[in-house]
């Protein structure tokens, strides 16, 4: 029952509280191009991959009262914290998630800002490009975030290591 | 005879139903409307099973696409009028509008949610692929199939052009809902496109919409929200729906299991397998899945076999109102007790959740979130139309969740075996309702 949420629970859980939604998006599709058991179907939008099934299922399970979303106000929208609740955990220790055993990938991740995840999951996108074509896409479709070279570097090497680490955790589940 | 500016000698026309005429000037149109790729779309259908719910709903994907590229049409000539449109990029929106769903498959959903596909992968390997899409694509210079296949993809370098066909209003959506709305025969869904056309303005990255206009842009609103309840949300199309992706699965375990089915089901393999090709996927189109739907009700493995004539004859699963967070209490003791009557949980309880058929309500979002609709104010800006609606506003900011359980409720009727553990098993499912 509801195996898709519960892996997202399983994520909220291992990162803890989540700073936006769009962070949150940012991180599963991150996860997801890592390999990590995730089937929410992304599609290309201004501000980088965005899965409209993820969005509901965050919704779905707010209203379950299995994660607590907290809303602020921000100049002029606004802005969401995620974290699980014990109801939430409840479920998740009741309905087997398949999802990978606690690392700090996840963590690690989410401690990342969201303009560097918006980036990463962006060359991710696009990385069967070459790395000149995926430099110039960030620089079309992020021109308002004013990317440098440093930061497409840096996004390529978190990437590398990001496969690394993954890899060694998936195949040990 | 081709002319040499590309137009064809006389314009084509079709008649529909929702748009009255779809005119076609240009011969890259015209040949590809041609092609056997774009022709597949007629075997299928706009709105899967919702047939089952709507027996007016058997239009095609063919209908749709030629439907988006009309409004395609119209929106580029309003806009070349309005002098804020690149003329070069014509032919290249046009082909989008008109390729946007060459990718998709038969009853497209349950199989991409099976087989973990993505209809768009498949759309950019028809048009980048051999086939005669890209042949036809070609003819206007090498680049141009990528360029039609980066706008469907919506990464192309002219974002106003992408947000034509792909935003929370572009042309894709005006015209299934219009379509969806005449085919099922339901009176909601209906929104003065003309209207919106004529308010539409170009701005940097994307259309935006004179506030002159705002009540008809809240009619589209209305009408996505209303159709996705009362049309492709529908309870009974959500069961054949169930009932469809059940088959699926039951027929790749079998394979797995290396059973031995009275007829092979060639066209599956290759997805059962993962190692689907373009010539593969090509092949499907309903009347094959309908066809070993019709062969499988002849086999000796009991689920798949009632599972089929279930979806062939329409004697679905029902359903309850269901609460996850309750259900999670009694969930073990429910799959028990389907295990003692010999029924498999795994093809009989079900449950099925809005997520589970993704569909953008409007909504503001979160800063950067996604690209929300914008009025053109008196003044020269923008606005998010949240905040000068309350139309919108008021069902913006709703959460919109459901859950449903399905079963088959004739076989826990049938109590000439295991009364006892039936009588449970229906009070449990009824204490959901409640």
């Amino acid at each position: 029952m509801l195996h898709e949420h519960a892996k997202i629970m399983a994520l909220i859980n291992q990162t803890g509280e989540i700073e936006g939604r769009k962070k949150l998006q940012k991180i599963v599709y991150i996860a997801k191009k890592m390999d990590f058991p995730f089937y929410e179907k992304y599609q290309f939008h201004m501000y980088g991959p965005y899965s409209e099934e993820l969005t509901l299922r965050v919704e779905e399970m707010c209203e379950l009262e299995f994660v607590t979303e907290v809303k602020e106000q921000q100049t002029g929208y606004q802005h969401y914290r995620y974290e699980l609740s014990d109801k939430g955990r409840e479920f998740l220790s009741v309905m087997a998630e398949g999802f990978p055993e606690e690392t700090e990938i996840l963590q690690e991740m989410n401690g990342y800002s969201i303009r560097f995840l918006e980036l990463v999951s962006t060359v991710l996108y696009f990385e069967e490009l070459s790395r000149e074509e995926v430099t110039a896409k960030v620089s079309n479709w992020k021109a308002k975030l004013n990317y440098t070279q440093e930061d497409v570097d840096k996004a390529y090497a978190y990437i590398g290591r990001l496969r690394n680490n993954t890899f060694a955790v998936l195949n040990r589940v | 005879m081709r002319r040499p500016d590309g137009e064809l000698e006389e314009e084509k026309v079709f008649k529909d139903p929702v748009h009255r005429y779809i005119h076609v000037r240009d011969e890259l149109i015209w040949d590809l409307i041609g092609t056997k790729e774009f022709q597949r779309l007629r075997r299928i259908r706009q709105l899967g099973t919702t047939y089952v719910t709507f027996h007016g709903a058997e239009h095609t994907r063919f209908n749709h696409s030629l439907g988006v590229y009309e409004i395609m049409r119209r929106m580029v000539e309003n806009l070349e009028k309005k002098g804020k449109w690149d003329a070069d990029e014509r032919l290249v929106c046009l082909a989008s509008a008109l390729l946007h769903d060459v990718g998709h498959g038969p009853f497209s959903h349950s199989f991409e949610k099976i087989f973990h596909m993505d209809h768009e992968k498949w759309t950019r390997e028809i048009i980048l692929g051999d086939t005669e899409i890209n042949s036809v694509l070609r003819r206007m210079d090498d680049d141009f199939p990528l360029k039609v296949a980066d706008v469907i993809a919506k990464t192309y370098d002219n974002k106003l052009l992408v947000s034509l066909i792909s935003s929370q209003i572009d042309a894709d959506r005006m015209d299934y809902l219009l379509r969806d709305a005449f085919y099922t025969g339901v009176s909601y869904g209906q929104f003065d496109m003309e209207r919106i056309l004529r308010v539409m303005r170009a701005d940097e990255d994307q259309a935006v919409f004179k506030h002159s206009g705002m009540h008809a842009v809240e009619d589209y609103i209305m009408s996505r929200y209303q159709m996705y309840w009362q049309v492709y949300f529908h309870p009974v199309t959500r069961s054949a729906e169930v009932i469809l992706s059940k088959i699926l699965h039951r027929a790749k375990e079998l394979l797995a299991q290396d059973y031995a089915f009275k007829l092979t089901p060639h066209h599956f393999l290759s997805m059962f397998n993962g190692k689907v090709t373009l010539r593969d996927y090509l092949k499907m189109d309903e009347s094959v899945i309908l066809f070993y739907f019709q062969e499988w009700e002849e086999e000796e493995d009991s689920i798949l076999k009632d599972l089929c004539s279930r979806f062939m004859h329409r004697h679905l699963f029902k359903y309850v109102e269901c609460d996850p967070s309750k259900q999670m209490v009694i969930w073990q003791e429910l799959r028990d007790l389907y295990q003692k009557i010999g029924l498999d949980p795994d093809y009989y309880l079900v449950i099925d959740s809005s997520s589970d058929l993704p569909y953008d309500f409007y909504r503001a979002g979160e800063k950067d979130e996604r690209v929300p609709i914008h009025l053109l104010m008196p003044d020269g800006k923008l606005r998010e139309l949240s905040r000068e609606s309350d139309l919108v506003e008021s069902i913006s900011g709703k959460k919109r969740t459901d859950h449903k359980l399905y079963y088959p409720k004739d076989l826990l009727m049938d109590q000439t075996e295991f009364p006892e553990e039936k009588q449970r098993i229906m009070a449990l499912l009824v204490n959901q309702e409640g």
